[in-house]
């Protein structure tokens, strides 16, 4: 109905910066890439890349089945609390969880106590296992998330028409679930495929050695300790391909985010009993113990740590506050600008520009940067900036979508009285388009400044020792084994990633009033 | 003067023509089956639905291409004609100021606005808070304030009861007669010509007819209002 024209220089323009940035570093890498020949280290970091994202993602997607279903099926006093917090790890720092499941899993940790109480060999944490049960870790809340709103999207009637035809659960499976579940898996299979192909901070905790190294970890190594540029261009340039090409092969599978709409409709029907009932008990008893023992085992071990905090900690903490807090005003403020220039005008230019970075990780951009800049700019100098406008691209794509549904239902609701009003761009982004969206805006920001917060990345890639973000610094602490010091900067870190996640929605729920 | 100077409006299989004016102060009812295009010749008139040739006119001005807060026109769409979240106040101030930077006078219009459609001292209210009826009071209160001399309204009642619809056609009289206005009104319902049209447009079959008095075409319609009518 509208076609007036519509003001999308602000969109172009920031479309094609995102587009320089992403395709500009790819490029940079194309150019410093010296030798095109892959050394056997380099091949298997490859394979090792592959390899865990592959069961990662099996691992999760497969656990996920069990425990969604039981979801879904069973109603239970904290069933409601149990699946927002099946959200949390998305915004849950990486290092922090890397720690509990040292805690819970490693050496001297509860889990091999049971083992050799049981006369078994123990369970070593670091390499390929280390590696999978983290990122299993994270993604197995994810796929949960994702196939309960599968779960959810199956009608109710169909359940009770098998109900009333007497289908067994077998046959309900058959019939009702599997198709579900089969139109489902392969997106969450390859969502959590390219999560993983990116999780340089587990592979930089947990990972490492020949046998053991990520393409990140490899650029990682080849920058801060060879300074081979050549090879960590190259191996930037791989891990972009790869990336870029799950994500191209994926469109098609409609990528899922796990958070968003509600999971707590009524149950559909009541729940099968006998034997499945301590079943589902089971399952979700194990996931909660697995899911919530590492984060217990690390406030337990920084409770007691928070009266000495390691040196260093607060400035740490200011430097994570301002790069969390820059990246998300950026991150908003850029998917707010394409969101509504989509919502007005749909394009595909704008989709691409704000899924772009989706083919891009952490390390691809921050190496591609740095070989920009490194001539110009000190690497003290550029690491903050550099992590801020990085962690802003990365998490563009998410909070654009999840803007732009709402943007669409202004749009609709109110376009025409705005423009039968007279009112210019800065009354309409001001009495209309702010108030309207001010949820998804602070959902949206929350959500950015946490995962900046959290974000272990580019960071370590650049900074030096002075100039450490409190992930970083909780890493080091790691590395030198100083556990508890680390719990106790880890609960810091925590309090303040939620603190903001919690901020920025409160902001955003208090000005969405009627 | 209103002039529809050979418009065309075109979308998909939707064709409708017009071709008449309207005189200053009028009262015109557009009345036809639904989807004839009642509502797409009005939302053209406003400016949210190019023609696909033909000119508006006002007082002889070409305001064709001109955007739609532009237009000496004031609207009242079917919904959606007041902010959830502003008070009425800052609504109706809305209409004044688009900074909502009001100046005392201003403030003391608004308050008057409001008295006059019945909604005295209701200006810190949100329009969740009001009733259907009372929301349209607000939407004609700004219409007031505004004062363009054309209001187009979009069949803004066709969700309130009979009563309450008969208390808004009389508020939309005397709103026109205090702006001066030219009022062209959007109608499925030929009691709402019959009371408050002096002229009325039939659309139907792909044209929108030049205005005729309301009681001379409802007591000799057409073919095409015979079959609307029933």
């Amino acid at each position: 109905m509208a076609n007036r024209p519509v003001e999308i220089r602000p969109a172009l323009g920031l479309a094609l910066f995102i587009a320089a940035l992403i395709l500009g570093s790819a490029a940079m890498l194309l150019l410093r890439a010296e030798s095109w020949r892959l050394a056997p280290a380099d091949w298997s970091a490859l394979r090792f890349t592959v390899l865990q994202a592959a069961l990662s993602s099996l691992v999760s997607a497969t656990l996920a089945i069990p425990l969604a279903r039981a979801l879904h099926r069973r109603r239970f006093r904290g069933r409601s609390l149990l699946t927002r917090l099946l959200a949390a790890p998305f915004v849950l720092p990486v290092v922090v969880a890397v720690l509990g499941i040292l805690a819970v899993f490693g050496r001297s940790g509860p889990v091999n106590a049971a083992l050799a109480a049981l006369g078994l060999p123990p369970l070593s944490i670091f390499g390929l296992h280390g590696v999978v049960l983290a990122n299993v870790f994270f993604n197995l809340p994810l796929a949960t998330r994702m196939l309960l709103h599968g779960w959810q999207a199956i009608p109710a009637e169909r359940f009770r028409l098998a109900a009333a035809l007497s289908m067994p659960q077998s046959a309900q499976f058959r019939h009702l679930e599997l198709p579900m579940l089969r139109a489902q898996m392969p997106g969450i299979l390859t969502t959590i495929f390219l999560i993983c192909l990116a999780s340089f901070a587990i592979a930089l905790t947990l990972g490492g050695g020949p046998k053991a190294s990520t393409l990140e970890l490899a650029i990682y190594q080849a920058l801060r300790f060879d300074f081979d540029l050549g090879r960590a261009a190259l191996l930037a340039l791989i891990q972009f391909a790869l990336c870029a090409g799950v994500t191209i092969a994926a469109a098609r599978l409609s990528l899922r985010q796990g958070f968003g709409a509600g999971l707590d409709r009524a149950a559909p029907l009541p729940a099968p009993d006998g034997w499945r009932a301590p079943l589902d008990a089971a399952v979700i008893t194990a996931a909660v113990l697995f899911l919530g023992a590492p984060l217990l085992a690390v406030i337990a071990q920084g409770l007691p740590g928070l009266t000495h905090l390691p040196p260093g900690l607060w400035q740490a903490a200011l430097r994570s506050l301002v790069v969390a807090l820059v990246s998300a005003l950026l991150a908003t403020v850029a998917a707010l600008t394409l969101a509504q220039a989509a919502a007005r005008r749909p394009a595909l230019w704008i989709d691409l520009a704000a899924m772009l970075p989706l083919s891009a990780s952490g390390l691809v951009l921050g190496t591609g940067l740095f070989l920009m800049l490194h001539r110009f700019v000190p690497p003290a100098q550029m690491a903050l900036p550099v992590t801020m406008l990085v962690n802003a691209t990365l998490t563009l794509p998410y909070l654009y979508r999840l803007i732009l549904p709402e943007a669409r239902q202004v749009v609709a609701d109110y376009d025409r009285l705005t423009q039968s009003l007279g009112l210019p761009a800065v009354s309409a982004l001001r009495f209309v388009i702010l108030p309207r969206l001010s949820r998804p805006l602070g959902y949206g920001a929350g959500i950015a400044a946490a995962l900046s917060m959290g974000d272990l990345g580019v960071i370590a890639l650049i900074a030096d020792g002075n100039g450490a973000t409190l992930p970083l610094l909780v890493q080091h602490l790691i590395g030198a084994y100083r556990m508890e010091q680390a719990a106790a900067a880890s609960l810091v870190l925590i309090g303040l990633s939620f603190g903001l996640f919690w901020m920025f929605d409160r902001i955003g729920g208090w000005n969405a009033d009627a | 003067m209103l002039t529809l100077e050979k418009i065309v409006l075109r979308q998909e299989s939707f064709h409708l023509t017009a071709d008449w004016s309207v005189n200053r102060g009028a009262r015109v009812a557009l009345i036809g089956p639904s989807g004839a295009g009642k509502s797409s010749l009005l939302n053209a008139i406003a400016g949210f639905f190019a023609p696909a040739s033909g000119r508006i006119l006002w007082q002889g001005a070409d305001v064709t291409q001109m955007a739609p807060g532009a237009r000496p026109f004031t609207i009242l769409f079917q919904d959606q004609n007041l902010f959830p979240h502003l008070t009425l106040a800052q609504n109706l101030g809305l209409g004044l100021s688009p900074r909502l930077q009001l100046s005392q006078d201003q403030r003391a219009a608004v308050e008057q606005a409001l008295a006059r459609v019945g909604l005295a001292g209701m200006g810190a209210q949100k329009p969740a808070q009001l009733s259907g009826g009372q929301q349209s009071r607000a939407a004609l209160a700004r219409a007031l304030l505004r004062a363009r001399p054309v209001l187009l309204l979009d069949e803004p009642f066709a969700a309130l009861g009979p009563a309450l619809k008969i208390d808004m056609l009389d508020l939309v009289d005397e709103v026109a007669r205090l702006t001066d206005a030219t009022v062209l009104m959007v109608t499925h319902d030929p009691a709402d010509a019959r009371r408050f049209a002096d002229k009325t447009v039939l659309v139907a079959d792909g044209v929108a007819q030049a205005p005729v008095a309301t009681a001379e075409l409802f007591a000799n319609p057409p073919a095409a209002l015979q079959a609307y009518l029933g």
